[in-house]
């Protein structure tokens, strides 16, 4: 009886703590402007913006989360993620409430903004679940993003092609994958360390090439330009859903195929199998025929060739240049996502949503002057990361064999 | 227990099975061995590092161009390159010969000890440049040493400066309780920002490599916010304001030499790790967790508890090297102050095989190579970012020893392997 009643009452109290903290001290008449349109030249049929008056919507959240509590008292919840659900959902859209009041705020370019945010990151997730599927560690996704995304945009800016640049990326975040696996594999390195050794090389072998060629010929190597923007023609003029979705550039939407391809690939076909077979239990592979260090090898370097991409996105997907250290960490939050994810395709992509959406958020709220410092705004992706695996890592299960290397008898 | 027994064992003919001379319990031999692998690594990574230099030289790659017809001045450019790149690493590492010379020549004569003191100069900047590196490296060490991956170093350290740095501007003490207390309350903040991913690890197994990562993260960003707001010192720059003089740490020399009491301190904290892991009881419990947690805690050690201490001494190492860094040498503590020491110091760690003793000739090897390489990005124009790209080298080369061997063909009856952190689990 006693487990229903603690998460019952605090479930109540977060309920109040939400009214207490947006919904107090906000004048009755007070609305929010939620944008839903594109501010940008789009395909979408627009449609009104959402209106709503602030001190009531954070009520009626509130509510939402205090009967929330009220049916665990009575009845009980099975379900941990509608209670986290619910709850996230509530304290997010009561804080986004609070800090609209009397003013607007484009709810359409904050989705779309997380879902580009969340490229990278999602990029970097598949990354390791292909790796680590087939027990290998990938500590070194954020060096290879760096080394693509500069390989990128020299590439890119000497060829004035975007998608060579763009193979180029692939290429290279192929090849230092590759040492990776060579390393882990063949030499079997601790592949923590090697993971590491990768990324402090990456680190100095891109700021020295920036700071010795990028920084004097700025126009001939590091003036890329960037992938234009693809309206997909109808599915593009659905309100919302249209413009965020639909309209984007080549590699977000290189993104959204992986995530489903490498979701079918791995559990739907031989390949997959023998896979998540090598990660699981690389005896039994073995026994059965399955050359564990071919498909390692493979893996890994498929891997990196998915980072490589990731690594794009930071320049010819973006800012059309590369800066010093740009990546700033997004290989690391990608492990935390990809953790969070379970290690599946999907699972690691809706993580990155979230990721994204902390991400963006802490930019649009800079815009909105919350009178929360922007410093603090900037962790938030930070700590979101560490809730998240302090939450998570000990109920997911990596793949058995992870971290492993395999010794042949 | 598996059906390959029955086979006899291959031989691959690159490793013979005849008894090796170096397996002689000789104690000079085993030194060697113990210094070949990792003074090999160094040298090789030099040598790509040389490689790199040339490539990128445009005055190479322009003679080159004309190899064929002036092959001789195409070797003359590459030797030149690397004279002058390494000539200046190594002159602004340990000064001038000529230099000294003629500086003990004019102190002898005159008793004048200014050219002496200039003379000396890189030398001493260079054992400046290793104090950090010292503390922070035996930060990373005692955190292998225990099985655990600290990667916070970096922002373990940037607390502990700016910690310490507040007590230093704060307060009014006479130096016997000021200076303590500032490195007090450094290593605090350091054991703090170590003890979270520690906590997070012991708590609910989260991997503290990636925590680690994140904490760092965090510590620019509040950094940034205390440099721009509570911490600011008057004036235009994000920057905290100077120390009290009776919380610097003393120098021994006058300008412009900076050598000072940091240095002794940073070897003085060596020999007590070396104390606490080898000679107590409490060292005897990290090593076990590091090598076997399972074994330790079937002896009755809680590794848990053990993961948040050792996470938490380690902090305070580096939050220490932040400290005497801000206590001796800047006396202010402004924004990018602790870049590199994060990395360096793993490099550091592992190129000594986290004994303090090696974490020492490391540090001060790596504090050289840093100090000269300044010299080098002035005089020859090299980016210092060079000096990451040779560790990263020393890293894999140190822990691949395989890549070392099979390069200068070393043979061995046994192969080492450095295990030094597990998976994402437990």
């Amino acid at each position: 009886m006693f487990s229903r009643l603690i998460p019952g009452i605090a479930l109540i109290a977060i309920g109040g703590l939400i009214y207490l903290m947006f919904g107090s001290g906000v004048s009755p008449d007070v609305q929010a402007t939620f944008g839903m349109n594109p501010s940008y030249q789009s395909q979408a049929i627009p449609i009104p913006n959402l209106v709503l008056p602030v001190g009531t919507s954070i009520g009626i959240l509130s509510l939402a989360v205090i009967f929330l509590g009220g049916w665990q008292l009575a009845r009980g919840i099975r379900s941990t993620s509608i209670v986290i659900g619910t709850i996230a959902f509530a304290f997010v859209t009561a804080f986004l409430l609070w800090a609209t009041q009397g003013k607007s705020f484009s709810l359409v370019g904050m989705l779309s903004s997380s879902l580009v945010r969340a490229t990278p990151i999602a990029l970097a997730a598949l990354c390791g679940v292909i790796s680590e599927r087939a027990a290998v560690i990938n500590i070194a996704i954020e060096g290879i993003l760096l080394i693509s995304a500069q390989a990128a945009v020299i590439v890119a800016t000497l060829t004035h092609s975007l998608y060579l640049g763009l193979i180029a990326a692939v290429l290279i975040g192929g090849l230092m994958a590759g040492i990776h696996a060579v390393l882990s594999v063949r030499f079997k390195v601790d592949q923590i360390v090697s993971g590491v050794a990768i990324n402090i090389f990456a680190v100095g072998a891109t700021s020295f090439i920036s700071a010795r060629f990028l920084e004097k010929n700025i126009n001939a190597l590091n003036n890329s330009g960037t992938f234009p923007m693809i309206s997909i023609p109808l599915v593009s003029k659905i309100p919302i859903l249209g413009p965020v979705v639909f309209e984007n550039n080549m590699i977000i939407f290189i993104m959204l195929f992986l995530v489903f391809l490498l979701h079918i690939v791995l559990f739907n076909t031989p390949w997959g199998l023998r896979t998540r077979a090598v990660g699981e239990h690389p005896k039994a592979a073995d026994t059965l025929g399955v050359n564990v260090f071919l498909v390692r090898y493979v893996n890994v370097i498929l891997s990196g060739m998915i980072a490589g991409v990731g690594g794009a996105y930071f320049t010819i997907g973006s800012v059309g240049r590369f800066d010093e250290v740009m990546t700033a960490g997004k290989g690391f939050i990608g492990l935390a996502a990809m953790i969070f994810g379970k290690w599946t395709p999907i699972g690691a992509f809706a993580s990155s949503l979230i990721f994204g959406f902390a991400d963006s958020l802490q930019i649009k709220l800079q815009i909105l002057s919350v009178p929360i410092p922007s410093e603090f705004l900037g962790m938030a992706p930070y700590i979101v990361t560490m809730i998240v695996l302090a939450g998570v890592v000990g109920r997911a299960l990596p793949p058995a064999a992870d971290g492993q290397p395999y010794e042949k008898h | 227990m598996d059906a390959n027994e029955v086979k006899p064992k291959k031989i691959k003919p690159s490793e013979p099975e005849k008894p090796d001379a170096k397996a002689d319990p000789k104690k000079h031999s085993r030194v060697w061995r113990t210094l070949a692998m990792p003074l090999l690594a160094v040298l090789t990574g030099l040598l790509v590092g040389a490689v790199v230099i040339i490539v990128t030289d445009p005055q190479v790659i322009a003679a080159y161009k004309n190899f064929f017809q002036d092959p001789l001045n195409a070797l003359a450019k590459t030797a030149e390159s690397i004279g002058t790149a390494y000539g200046a690493l190594f002159s602004g590492a340990l000064g001038d010969p000529v230099r000294i010379f003629r500086a003990f020549q004019t102190f002898f004569a005159s008793g004048d000890s200014e050219p002496l003191l200039r003379a000396f100069w890189p030398l001493t900047e260079s054992l400046v440049a290793s104090t950090p590196y010292i503390l922070a490296g035996l930060a990373v060490a005692i955190g292998f040493k225990g099985g655990l991956f600290n990667i916070g170093a970096e922002g373990q350290f940037l607390m502990g400066a700016l910690a310490s740095a507040w007590v230093g501007y704060t307060f009014n003490l006479p130096w016997y309780l000021h200076l303590p207390l500032a490195l007090l309350g450094g290593a605090l903040a350091g054991a703090l920002w170590g003890a979270i991913p520690g906590y997070l690890k012991a708590a609910t197994g989260a991997h503290e490599v990636v925590n680690t990562i994140m904490m760092n993260y965090i510590a620019f960003r509040l950094s940034d916010w205390l440099l721009n707001g509570p911490m600011k010192a008057v004036g235009y720059r994000p920057i905290t304001p100077l120390i009290e003089s009776t919380a610097t740490l003393p120098r021994f020399f006058p300008d412009p030499s900076r050598l000072n009491l940091g240095f002794i301190i940073a070897l003085l904290v060596a020999l007590l790790v070396y104390w606490l892991l080898f000679k107590t009881t409490f060292g005897f419990e990290i090593r076990a967790v590091g090598a076997n947690p399972d074994a330790a805690k079937y002896a009755g050690m809680s590794v848990t508890r053990n993961f948040v201490l050792i996470m938490a001494l380690s902090g305070a190492l580096a939050g220490l090297g932040g400290a005497t860094q801000v206590l001796g040498i800047d006396h202010w503590v402004g924004q990018g102050f602790s870049a590199g020491y994060g990395f360096d110091s793993i490099a550091i760690a592992l190129l000594g095989k986290s004994h303090p003793l090696g974490v020492v000739l490391a540090a001060l090897l790596f504090g050289t190579l840093r100090s000269g390489a300044t010299r080098m990005q002035s005089m020859a124009g090299i980016p210092i970012d060079i000096v990451s790209i040779i560790q990263g080298l020393v890293i894999v080369f140190v822990a691949a020893p395989a890549i070392i061997r099979w390069l200068y063909r070393i043979r061995v009856a046994k192969t080492e392997e450095i295990v030094l952190t597990r998976g994402w689990g437990r």
